[in-house]
């Protein structure tokens, strides 16, 4: 275990420059681009005096570089500062809307691997016939639906014309808030009060939006599970196993598809990165309160602390959701050694 | 070859073909060979001769899109190559078992050596607990000389002969009659090497196994088989026991392949080879594969193809040079036993 | 291979392409025609955009064009908007914002990256190893946002957009390009240019670039495809395009007002033609792919 202990670590600490240029480049995309966000917000007939006033409590007159390191002090202190439209710090709208986002990012990328990989390994099994070329077909066609399309499409069919799933929110307005005030994640929260009726309607709501993101980012699963099955179907010890006897079936799943799957896990991430930008488009969609929407919202309102916070969040869910894959690659390959 | 109350393993007129892009490649042609209950048979040739695609062949495992296109492979009167998917995996790994060239390679790397064991246990006999699978496994390990607590290990954590004899172990683990080595030691090292003979034949000895050996290691099959039948180009040249196919080898081939093995005592200057390589099997020279590299060539043997028969007692060879006579009366038999004076196979 | 021919005539490149696409045509069954198929949509679609009279005879801006939200029929086959607009001439003239802005984009992404690229698999040393860590580091971005945060700053505008979109895609030219840098840079007719003298210029002018460009060609239309499609995704969320051009990305964006009611017409036809050009572009790459490099796709 203090091996396991060190190669976290390790890992984190590697992680450390990639997440700092990226903080940075936040900063220089979002301080030194042309336009006054001031001016805008004030309106080009206020007087000068107001907006520099505005502007020295926002510290925004103070030389780039000091605002630099203002910026990485505070984000060390993880105080994403306070939001220029309403009177609130920045982190709380992003706490409240941050579960909401996580868990449809994460059933999206459930929804993914569900379709994808037993497609994959299908076509795997049934290479070169046509089965095999119209499974490829749609890999290689889904992942062209513009995510927000698809989303329409089935709000349209199964929202509208056959009524069978919500087309908008997390909930049906008549459950009461205080189910939900535990963790904000709420498949989490109507769990845990044992509230069964909640929690399928939650299910409920997460079904479409879920399966929007699902289908268009399982192309990728199901083009990488074929290539991998293929690859170790090929293999001596899957000769070796069926030379002593072992089904064809077994083979195939228990040797086969759990070797294939390893390299998968390191995809996870990138796919991760992708779900969470469909996501912002879904939330749209779906009239979801996530971060996202929350995102598209202040910047209509030119809320630039809010935008910077929620990009900076957004990066971080990166990096983390980055070191949690390779940690969890070294856990189920026996081969990695820490 | 003559079939005898003995023999548990017949191969009779088997052909391999590779449908491929640009032809059929026939890997093997026409091969017939009997195996008897005890004997070690072993099946030697160059790399791309067919010797491994006969062996996987008889498990009918062969690798796609390779497809048996003619011949009967008979198990104790039974043709394996009729039966169905119920049948084959009934018969792999227990009644005939295969070890292979890479044991790495051949192990899942997400499996426990135990885990592995205990899967083949438990396709093969249901019923059996587990504790008693895993008593079996311990018995098994021991004879081997694989110490207990390295059931819990992985493969790659295993040195190369301790993964062999895991091989080994797991070939065996369901008591099958036939074992069929693959180029079990060519990727060992000597000492290993020899340590795995040993073994090979202190088991065969404890289990009474039969063995097909497959290799291209003229020093193993010395030791290990009793007869030996010399494969080239898809077709068997050469049929013996062991000390006649060193003694006195007919095919032109089979001498050159001896004449190869350096001598560690003798005052050799230089290596001897064999000029050209292996025919393009998709578009075989018409006559004996062999024609294009053989020093004593004839012309009829670019046009026909010889049969393999007996030139002497319990030898034949494919071969112009010694004519249509075979030493005793009779062709090349594909499935009758004859009872003759002068047995097929003998240990 | 060494180093292709400097010298190019018209007349002799076009004979060579003829040439190559009939022996591809033999060579590759399914793929070539998937490539084909690509070609052709993309060819539809700048018809439209060079042409669009050919198609339609609305305007799309027209507010009279007849009856709000009719649904489709003979005289309007895609329907008219909430605005009483003809849906299909949107589409018709909603191409040329699309596809000049991701054609735009792509370029000059392309035109970014592929220098800095070169550059820095030619260069190395601590210039190359910062640069690598910049560009990965933007590379790991979730494109959408890297884009969103561009456009919101750049604000509205054709060209504001084109930029947002190209920063997501200049990491990918300049991976592709340091790494194929880096690999030529060992190969042995390299350093026998450089053993006769020839300049550093040269060498990578003459040398590395060629080989380089077959691998651009693939990365450049599957990139179009992409930026289609991050194009629409900006325009669908409001931002940076004035509201007077006919966009596919707005206009579904609009229609998911009317949802509700079953008007499907206003978001089934512009969400069609994203996928469709995208696609295209991405049949093209794909097929491009197999039949210039088999290695390059894993299949």
């Amino acid at each position: 275990m203090r091996h396991l202990a060190s190669y976290v670590l390790t890992r984190f600490l590697l992680a450390i420059p990639m997440v700092f240029i990226m903080l940075t480049i936040i900063f220089v995309v979002l301080r030194i681009m042309p336009g006054d966000p001031v001016s805008a917000m004030l309106g080009d007939r206020a007087p000068l005096r107001v907006i520099n006033e505005k502007k020295h409590t926002l510290g925004l007159d103070k030389p780039i570089a000091a605002q630099y390191v203002d910026y990485l002090g505070q984000l060390v202190r993880l105080d994403l500062g306070d939001s220029m439209i309403f009177k609130q710090k920045v982190s709380q709208p992003i706490i409240e809307k941050l579960p909401a986002t996580i868990e449809l990012t994460l059933f999206g990328l459930l929804a993914s691997l569900a379709i994808g990989v037993p497609l994959g390994a299908a076509a795997a099994r049934r290479r070169r016939s046509g089965g095999d070329f119209g499974i490829r077909l749609y890999a290689n066609v889904v992942y062209c639906i513009p995510v927000f399309w698809l989303g329409l499409l089935f709000q349209l069919v199964f929202g509208v014309l056959l009524g069978w799933f919500p087309i908008s929110g997390r909930t049906s307005p008549r459950l009461e808030a205080s189910t939900f005030s535990w963790s904000g994640f709420y498949i989490v929260d109507t769990l845990k009060i044992g509230n069964l009726a909640a929690f399928g309607d939650v299910m409920w709501h997460l079904v479409l939006p879920a399966l929007t993101l699902g289908v268009v980012l399982s192309g990728i699963f199901v083009r990488l599970t074929r290539a991998n099955m293929l690859d170790v179907l090929k293999s001596d010890y899957i000769l070796a196993a069926r030379a002593r006897g072992v089904p064809e079936r077994r083979v195939v799943y228990n040797h086969g598809l759990r070797n294939a799957l390893i390299p998968i896990v390191t995809m996870l991430g990138l796919q991760f990165s992708l779900l969470l930008a469909g996501a912002i488009l879904t939330e749209s969609t779906f009239s979801w309160p996530g971060m996202g929407r929350l995102l598209v919202e202040r910047i209509y309102l030119r809320d630039y602390p809010v935008i910077q916070g929620v990009i900076v969040v957004y990066t971080l869910l990166v990096s983390v959701m980055s070191l949690l894959v390779d940690l969890l690659y070294a856990a189920i390959d026996p081969r990695v050694k820490y | 070859m003559r079939s005898s109350e003995k023999t548990i393993l017949e191969v009779q007129d088997l052909s391999i073909a590779y449908p491929i892009s640009i032809g059929v490649v026939r890997a093997v042609e026409g091969v017939s060979f009997t195996l008897d209950d005890g004997e070690a048979l072993g099946l030697v040739g160059e790399s791309g001769c067919g010797k491994s695609t006969l062996g996987l062949s008889i498990l009918k495992l062969q690798r796609p899109p390779g497809r048996v296109t003619g011949g009967r492979i008979m198990y104790r009167g039974t043709d394996i190559l009729g039966m169905n998917d119920r049948g084959l995996l009934r018969m792999r790994g227990q009644k005939i078992a295969m070890i292979f060239q890479n044991p790495l390679t051949s192990l899942n790397p997400l499996f426990t050596v135990e885990k592995h064991f205990l899967e083949t246990i438990h396709f093969h006999d249901q019923s059996m607990p587990r504790d008693k699978a895993i008593a079996a496994v311990g018995k098994m390990l021991e004879t081997l000389g694989i110490e207990r607590k390295l059931l819990k290990e992985y493969p790659h954590q295993l040195s190369g002969g301790m993964r062999q004899r895991i091989m080994i172990g797991l070939a065996l683990i369901m008591n099958p009659d036939i074992i069929i080595a693959d180029e079990p030691t060519t990727s060992l090292d000597v000492i290993v090497e020899a340590g795995f003979t040993e073994l090979l034949l202190e088991l065969r000895r404890v289990y009474k196994l039969s063995i097909i050996l497959i290799t291209h290691n003229l020093g193993l099959v010395a030791e290990i088989a009793d007869r030996i039948a010399v494969m080239y180009a898809g077709r068997l040249m050469e049929v013996a026991s062991t000390e006649e196919i060193f003694a006195r080898p007919l095919h032109p081939y089979t001498q050159g392949l001896i004449a190869c093995v350096p001598n560690i005592q003798a005052d050799q200057k230089e290596l001897v080879t064999m000029p050209g390589s292996p025919p393009d099997l998709v578009e075989p020279p018409p006559g004996c594969r062999f024609a294009p590299r053989c020093p004593k060539v004839m012309p009829i043997c670019r046009q026909q193809t010889p049969p393999l028969l007996d030139h002497a007692p319990g030898h034949s060879a494919a071969c112009w040079l010694y004519g249509e006579r075979p030493a005793s009366a009779g062709l090349e038999t594909t499935a009758a036993a004859r009872p003759t004076g002068a047995v097929g196979g003998e240990g | 291979m060494g180093a292709p021919a400097a010298r190019f005539s018209p007349a002799g490149g076009l004979a060579t392409a003829m040439r190559w696409l009939s022996r591809s045509r033999k060579k590759y069954g399914m793929e070539w025609w998937i490539m084909i198929a690509g070609v052709l949509v993309i060819a539809l679609v700048v018809t439209m955009t060079v042409f669009p009279h050919l198609f339609t005879g609305y305007d799309p801006s027209d507010q009279n064009a007849g009856g709000q939200m009719k649904a489709p029929s003979a005289d309007h086959i895609m329907g008219t908007d909430n605005l009483s607009r003809d849906v299909w001439a949107r589409m018709v003239y909603g191409a040329r914002t699309i596809l000049g802005v991701a054609i735009a984009a792509a370029l000059v992404s392309a035109l970014v990256g592929i220098p800095l690229g070169l550059l820095s698999g030619f260069a190395g040393g601590l210039f190359d190893r910062v640069l690598s860590l910049i560009m990965d580091s933007v590379y790991s971005f979730p494109g959408l946002i890297l884009a969103i945060a561009f456009a919101a700053m750049l604000g509205p505008g054709v060209i504001n957009i084109t930029l947002a979109v190209a920063v997501v895609y200049i990491p990918t030219y300049f991976r592709l390009v340091r790494g194929q840098t880096l690999s030529i840079k060992e190969e042995v007719y390299v350093e026998a240019a450089r053993a006769i003298g020839a300049r550093r210029g040269t060498i990578l002018g003459r040398y590395v670039f060629p080989n380089v460009i077959a691998t651009v060609v693939v990365v450049l239309s599957l990139n179009i495809a992409d930026a289609i499609l991050t194009e629409a995704a900006l325009s669908y969320i409001g931002l940076g395009l004035p509201a007077g051009l006919p966009d596919w990305g707005m206009d579904l964006s609009m229609g998911k007002k009317f949802l509700p009611s079953g008007v499907w017409w206003m978001i089934t036809f512009p969400g069609l033609m994203i996928m469709l050009l995208a696609l295209g572009f991405t049949m093209l790459g794909e097929g491009l792919a197999e039949i210039l490099n088999p290695r390059l796709l894993e299949r």
